[in-house]
């Protein structure tokens, strides 16, 4: 059950990810988690922000609606990113191979690949026309 | 927002990063790895002010060393634990030389 839930509209564009942290920077602090946690969230709402910000609209300008609320049990931090450009589940994106050389790597797919490693859960769907992606932090 | 502070000692150069490397920010220290390691046999990254990195600082990281593999070396310095995880999640702590 949410206890809290706060929505930020934005445009989908990369200059607007310090607006976006801000925001999601004012919904952690109230949680009072740790610093690891609060820079994992960071990470992860960054690679998905910039993600929409960068492919969703094609060039085209386009809005971003980010949700994000508290929830309890179990405690969590649930946050929702919705956008209505081309359908895309970044989660069938493969793995890159962490295992690799300084000169064999490709860091493409990093960002998507830090985010499920470091959230609890990343769930995707493609509903009326809108991507939607969710991402939880247990807490 | 990210400040870079460059000190150079012969042929060592070293890079404070204070802030947030970022999207936004990496664009910065990516001009400064681009221009400033010509004749730069020892390069030290200083993140003791950095309070985070995402996977656009990650890539410049791996940018500074395929150069300084060549020129010389390279090693990351004073790094918090929140961003020693995301090195080890990436398989970047043992790809780079953190001290």
């Amino acid at each position: 059950m949410a206890i809290k839930e706060t929505e930020l509209k934005i445009p989908a564009k990369v200059d607007q990810l310090s607006s976006v942290q801000s925001f999601i920077d004012g919904v952690v602090e109230q949680t009072g988690v740790s610093m690891k946690d609060s820079m994992q969230i960071s990470l992860a709402v960054e690679e998905i922000f910039v993600n929409i910000a960068s492919y969703a609209y094609q060039g085209s300008d386009g809005e971003a609606v980010i949700k994000a609320a508290i929830v309890d049990d179990p405690a969590s931090i649930k946050i929702t990113f919705i956008d209505s450009g081309v359908p895309f589940d970044p989660l069938k994106k493969e793995d890159p191979d962490v295992t690799l050389g300084v000169h064999e790597r490709d860091v493409g797919g990093l960002g998507i690949f830090l985010t499920k490693k470091t959230m609890d859960d990343v769930n995707y769907v493609n509903q009326d026309g809108k991507n939607i992606l969710t991402i939880t932090k247990n807490i | 927002m990210l400040s870079i502070e460059k000190k150079t000692n012969g042929d060592q150069l070293t890079i404070a990063l204070t802030g947030r490397l970022d999207t936004v920010t990496a664009s910065d220290l990516e001009k400064e790895v681009d221009t400033s390691l010509e004749n730069v046999k020892e390069l030290i990254m200083d993140f003791e002010k950095l309070d985070y990195i995402s996977s656009a600082g990650l890539r410049i990281l791996i940018s500074a060393q395929k150069i300084m593999n060549n020129n010389g070396s390279m090693k990351v310095i004073n790094v918090n634990e929140s961003i020693m995880e995301i090195f080890e999640v990436t398989g970047f702590a043992d790809i780079l030389t953190i001290e």
